[in-house]
């Protein structure tokens, strides 16, 4: 026993939600992505010039 | 083995157990107010395209999912701050924070994190004025509205209705870099609609908000002062629904649908005065909460066809 590492052992639900909310993360992170880089293409050279 | 000790040799292995989330997304989503969100963001999508000129369409979606998620973060550190009272009240009782899905602590981080994200994402991509209203309207809900005023005064969502109805004006700011008289009226509806769209609720869950010590109007001043100040906030909501077609920013369509549904608001109100008791009273109220959104969505959705046909009429000239 005092061999074993000490970890949590997750139950199947919990593994279950703990991958749901990571896919979740990981969209919007792309999501976010791929909006920088839209407004970067809509604005042009003009992305640094935004109005008050 | 005892009672006592059975318990607490339970809280030992309780508090030995490490704490592992089973929070889906739904839950997530659900501390965003879904909602109270879709009103949001449609406000602030007639504030946007009643502006004047021209936002690109991708910036314009840039903006609306920007005040969308400010909205929801609000949503989300008010469910925070309110964990307490949410387990009191039945109507709020099956948030993810009382249900156990979701720890306080994480709804707060969640909140801080999208509040924090949606302000410099609209301020970075579309407007800096746009995102300090965006701010103001979150610290608004979040800091004057669920910590200050909700459990000190009756007032409190009159003067915190202000946070849900500034939208408009951050939807105008974020197409025009500015902010004149005519988003400021769109403001002044909703400012003026709140009142008799909450305390219509609030009729309803009285005994909830008692319970929780929540000073709500029919809980501090009883049911027939509440009665009555919903028929002066309904019949004052016909000159201020009035107001951007007879100041001439609206057409007439508008201005007939602002006299008619405030007509129409001010004949819920007087229901909600004369039946007092047992379920006629709690229908008219909830009928009252009802229609009042309906009132308030084809008041903005009126607006949001007349400019989309005068753009339209400016396009054909």
């Amino acid at each position: 026993m005092a061999d074993e590492p000490d970890r949590i052992a997750l139950t199947e639900a919990q593994r279950r939600s703990r991958r749901s909310r990571s896919i979740a993360v990981a969209i919007v992170l792309a999501v976010l992505v791929i909006l920088f880089y839209v407004v970067t293409l809509v604005k042009g050279p003009g992305v640094m010039n935004r109005p008050l | 083995m005892t009672d006592v000790s059975a318990i607490q040799a339970a809280r030992k292995v309780l508090a030995a157990t490490p704490y592992v989330s089973e929070a889906s997304v739904g839950d997530y989503v659900a501390l965003l107010k879904p909602r109270v969100m879709s009103l949001v963001v449609f406000t602030a999508l007639v504030g946007m395209m009643v502006a004047p000129g021209h936002i690109h369409p991708v910036l314009g979606f840039t903006a609306l999912l920007c005040i969308a998620v400010g909205a929801g973060a609000a949503g989300a550190l008010n469910m925070w701050y309110d964990a307490d009272i949410d387990r009191l009240m039945t109507r709020t009782l099956d948030r993810p924070i009382p249900r156990g899905r979701v720890t306080p602590g994480e709804a707060a981080g969640f909140g801080m994190t999208l509040a924090v994200f949606s302000v410099v994402v609209l301020g970075l991509l579309v407007s800096w004025l746009a995102a300090a209203l965006l701010c103001f309207t979150i610290f608004f809900y979040v800091v004057i509205y669920t910590m200050w005023l909700k459990r000190r005064t009756p007032q409190n969502i009159v003067i915190g209705g202000a946070a849900g109805a500034f939208p408009p004006m951050i939807g105008w700011a974020a197409a025009t870099g500015s902010v004149s008289i005519e988003p400021l009226l769109l403001v002044l509806i909703i400012f003026v609609w709140t009142p008799p769209h909450f305390w219509a609720l609030s009729l309803v869950r009285a005994d909830d908000y008692a319970l929780a010590k929540v000073p709500m109007l029919p809980v501090v001043a009883g049911a027939d002062v509440t009665r009555r100040h919903i028929l002066i906030y309904s019949l004052l909501l016909i000159p201020v629904g009035a107001a951007p077609w007879v100041l001439g920013y609206a057409g007439p369509a508008f201005g007939a649908m602002a006299l008619l549904g405030g007509g129409a608001m001010v004949a819920l109100a007087w229901r909600v005065l004369v039946r007092r008791n047992g379920l006629a009273a709690e229908r008219a109220a909830k009928q009252m909460f009802a229609l009042s959104i309906v009132y308030l969505f084809l008041l903005f959705a009126v607006l949001l066809v007349e400019s989309g046909l005068g753009g339209l009429g400016r396009v054909l000239a």
